[in-house]
């Protein structure tokens, strides 16, 4: 066991865990932040995805440890602190980007992390960013078309799937 | 996961100490081993993190105008900081896995492992570059030694990787699309004094130099030298996505592509 310090949305949070603890259980299950997910845990689902000073990365696939000093955003801390949803959780619930919703949290870290880096990408940039998140219910076509509408494009040509 | 115990080392020096304990295990990017430890396929006593040593981080170029990439540098800054100088591995670079594992993914990390369906093992074959190590310089005609097999020595760190940088050249990859990793991946480099090809996710002893293609593509740099031109399906990868014959064909499918898009 040692001591981990890093910053998570804001709050410099600390704990002491073995060499082998995830940084995704350090968050559900120390920090008992749970809007992070689990779904495959061997990297391939993307329903873990966190920024980990300003990258994406799966939570599920880094040591706590690694993370030490770092700055960490989750899903708790993408919408404002009174509650207001960012534009990209605002446009998966204007345009059904979800069913279960287990692995929106990842969805909306992939996208808010893309529309950073690309403001307006083309559809098929943004299939390409999903790449490694992974839904079983919608089919990707209104996840696509809520992050196309999330970055300012008119999204009313393509037809509701 | 078994249990280990973890250090982060900020110099090669430190990190080449701490491996020298017993079962004492690099660990890079993470992506491939923290997988196989949860899957309890290794049991290091301790992890020793390269992801904070300074000196192993970065894109830069040298005298020589080489292309000379941090061992620990990841695929996303690459793909990023290789698009000038090097499109052609930058764009490898950009369709490793996803964008999650591309940001903590690196070029040392996949050129130890030496997957047999990995990427960059045929970029770094076919550009006949360097592979630099905390104790000496390796060729990549000598560094590929079959499946998951290296010249790496125990306890050894890839601190960087030297590319020439070709004056034409293109990477078409099959994608397996479960895995993203290359079903069948080509890799093609034209150089002043001649065409390297190199294939990975065909075979059975990781990625291998395609020489009958390379010598038709000296003489004839465009896709028709490649006419009437095959490779053994013997010694290739069967598997549920593809039998050997069907990587063989693929083969040369790729290279034709990664010619054209290259000429």
């Amino acid at each position: 066991m040692a001591k981990v310090s890093m910053t998570v949305n804001g709050r410099a949070v600390s704990g002491d865990v073995a060499g082998n603890r995830l940084l995704v259980e350090f968050l559900r299950e120390d920090l008992r932040m749970t809007g992070t997910h689990v779904g495959c845990d061997t990297s391939q689902c993307g329903a873990c995805v966190v920024h980990v000073n300003g990258k994406a990365v799966k939570s599920c696939t880094m040591l706590a440890h690694e993370a030490e000093g770092a700055t960490i955003t989750t899903i708790e801390g993408i919408a404002s602190p009174d509650g207001t949803m960012s534009r990209v959780q605002q446009a998966f619930q204007d345009h059904h980007g979800l069913q279960c919703g287990f692995c929106t949290p990842g969805m909306v870290m992939t996208a808010t992390k893309l529309l950073e880096q690309n403001p307006t990408p083309t559809e098929a940039e943004v299939r390409h960013a999903l790449e490694g998140n992974i839904c079983r219910c919608t089919g990707y076509h209104n996840i696509v078309k809520a992050i196309l509408a999330a970055s300012g494009q008119d999204v009313s040509k393509i037809a509701a799937e | 996961m078994y249990a280990f115990d973890f250090e982060k080392p900020t110099t090669v020096a430190e990190a080449v100490a701490a491996l020298a304990d017993d079962e004492a295990q690099p660990l890079s990017g993470g992506q491939t081993l923290i997988p196989t430890l949860k899957q309890r396929l290794a049991m290091p006593s301790k992890l020793v993190s390269l992801t904070g040593i300074a000196e192993m981080q970065g894109v830069c170029t040298n005298d020589a105008g080489q292309l000379c990439i941090g061992g620990a540098t990841p695929h996303a800054v690459v793909a990023a900081e290789a698009a000038s100088k090097y499109p052609a591995l930058s764009a490898l670079a950009s369709n490793i896995g996803d964008p999650a594992v591309r940001n903590r993914g690196t070029i040392g990390g996949s050129v130890a492992n030496n997957d047999p369906a990995a990427c960059y093992p045929s970029a770094v074959l076919a550009s006949g570059a360097t592979v630099v190590t905390n104790n000496r310089e390796i060729a990549a005609d000598d560094y590929f030694q079959g499946l998951f097999s290296t010249a790496l020595e125990e306890g050894e760190i890839i601190t960087e990787v030297r590319f020439p940088v070709p004056q034409a050249a293109n990477y078409q990859k099959f994608v397996q699309p479960a895995s993203r990793f290359a079903l069948v991946g080509v890799f093609v480099a034209k150089f002043a004094d001649g065409v390297r090809v190199a294939v990975t996710g065909a075979s059975n002893d990781g990625v291998f130099r395609w020489t009958e293609a390379e010598k038709a593509l000296s003489a004839n740099f465009s896709p028709d030298a490649l006419n009437g031109l095959s490779v053994s399906a013997d010694g290739m990868i069967g598997d549920l996505h593809g039998t050997p014959e069907y990587r063989a064909h693929l083969i040369a499918v790729m290279t034709k592509r990664a010619v054209a898009a290259a000429s």
